[in-house]
């Protein structure tokens, strides 16, 4: 949070909570979106979306406030934002920095974007992707999704 | 083979397919060879979508080797018409029968169906997935021909919905094959299935055009184009026409050419291949029986019983 002091200002430090840091630009939504967060829960969310950012020409930033994110849920963010850093706050200071890793598999999450998948039928399943090399592949149907991960999000 | 489910051709080893394919040779000489170990078994037919014949043979094999089948009727007699959902359908089901064979419109149908019951199922066709006991007949009728080991495969055809296509190129993984992919560019294999391929190692090309790789070939496998996969009618007679062959194409293959199919054909075999020596695809009908009876009397068979009855070489458990 002090690497960038000038530009931090875009969004307000938080007190207790987790910010996500170095998101794909234009992917914060979807990551709040995996994330389950809809805004109505009355915790506190900040987004910059499109921030300058030496590393990645533009970025995105999330801060959500009063909810540490847990190993697991870091890494479902990693499918649409690899680079992403993650950052534990309590009173104002970062206590833990998160290291994002690619889960081997996403289950519930992404819905299946063949349309004659089982699993987009009315049964009791949830849905389950393998992660490979640069996507996810529907462990029921076999199909590969690899550009806009983003756009199957089955949670909102 | 170890396996509670069959719903790929992905999760056969070599030494599965062998055993089953050695099994069934043995009961296509010797049906009785199976004992009375499966008179009290019943297996249940579920077709969500028609086939006959897989049905028929399903239904043959089973009663060849002493058991019994029930069978759930054509869908729009049962209550699936009334919006059951399969998971439910399958767990009625499984409190009547000791095995589920399932057709089904949807990809992943059996393996959804594998997580709700205890008794095996058997993946008779999913949608535009798979189909693995046809694998193993297709593979059995190579085996007859060609041997499986050393073999230029050419499959033709619908390869983007055509599941026995999916299964069959997934399991020649497991041998020493080259396989020549050839169908028109919108229907070549879906992205999934040339992933696991490659992962296999496997080695394999695409074409448009059979006659790049025609006098190559050991086994010509012939699918067919199904017209209601084109949006519209022009573009499908554009493509159709140049993946039949006939006699006359054959004279540019190999003599020792095999041809397969795994039925029903339209128009891409001309009735003039049926009498060439090339034409195998009635035997590979045929051989449908014996295979299933290898894989029913596999899966149903009660682990010790099974080893003891197996016959030299049919068993690698
Ligand atoms: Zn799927």
């Amino acid at each position: 949070m002090s690497d960038a002091p000038d530009r931090e200002l875009r969004i307000s430090k938080i007190r207790d909570g987790t910010v996500i840091d170095h998101i794909t630009g234009g992917q914060a939504l979807n990551v709040l979106a995996i994330l389950g967060i809809g805004g109505d829960e009355g915790i506190g969310v900040s987004i910059g979306m499109n921030v300058p950012s030496d590393k990645l020409g533009t970025k995105d930033v999330v801060k959500v406030e009063g909810r540490e994110l847990s190993q697991g849920e870091v890494d479902v963010l990693s499918l649409l934002a690899p680079e992403a850093t993650v950052n534990i706050v309590r009173e104002f200071e970062v206590v833990e920095k998160k290291r994002v890793e690619r889960p081997e598999r996403v289950v519930g999450l992404l819905t299946c974007p063949n349309h004659n998948c089982i699993t987009n039928a009315d049964e009791p399943v949830e849905s389950a992707f393998g992660v490979v090399d640069d996507g996810v592949r529907c462990e029921f149907c076999g199909e590969i999704v690899r550009e806009d991960i983003g756009d199957h999000l089955a949670v909102h | 083979m170890r396996h509670d489910h069959l719903l790929s051709a992905g999760q056969l080893t070599r030494e599965d397919i062998e055993a089953v394919l050695d099994r069934a040779a043995d009961l296509a000489d010797d049906p009785g060879a199976v004992g009375g170990r499966h008179a009290d078994r019943l297996l249940a037919l579920c077709f969500f979508e028609p086939s006959t014949r897989t049905k028929m043979s399903f239904d043959t094999a089973m009663k060849r080797i002493g058991g019994d089948t029930v069978d759930m009727g054509s869908v729009e007699s049962s209550s699936v018409k009334k919006g059951e959902s399969l998971a439910d359908t399958v767990r009625v089901i499984e409190g009547y029968a000791d095995g589920i064979v399932l057709r089904h419109p949807s990809e992943g149908a059996a393996k959804l169906a594998s997580q709700f019951v205890d008794v095996p199922v058997i993946n008779a066709g999913d949608g535009a997935g798979q189909h693995p006991s046809q694998t193993l007949l297709d593979l059995y009728t190579m085996r007859e021909r060609a041997g499986l080991d050393d073999l230029t495969v050419g499959i033709m055809g619908d390869l983007k919905y055509g599941r026995t296509v999916h299964s069959l190129a997934s399991a020649l993984t497991n041998f020493d094959a080259r396989m020549h992919f050839v169908s028109p560019e919108s229907l070549r294999l879906p992205r999934g299935v040339r992933f696991d391929l490659h992962d296999a190692g496997a080695q394999l090309r695409e074409h448009t055009d059979l006659d790049e790789v025609l006098a190559e070939l050991d086994v010509l496998y012939v699918t067919r184009i199904q017209r209601e996969r084109f949006p519209d009618e022009n573009e499908y007679q554009q493509v159709a026409g140049q993946y039949q062959i006939d006699a006359g194409t054959l004279e540019r293959a190999r003599d020792d050419l095999t041809v397969m199919h795994p039925l029903p054909r339209v128009d891409e075999i001309a009735p003039d291949v049926d009498a060439t020596d090339h034409a195998a695809y009635f035997a590979q009908a045929h051989n449908g029986v014996p295979v299933r009876m290898a894989l029913l009397d596999e899966l149903l068979g009660d682990g010790d019983a099974g080893a003891a009855a197996a016959t030299d070489g049919g068993d690698s458990r």
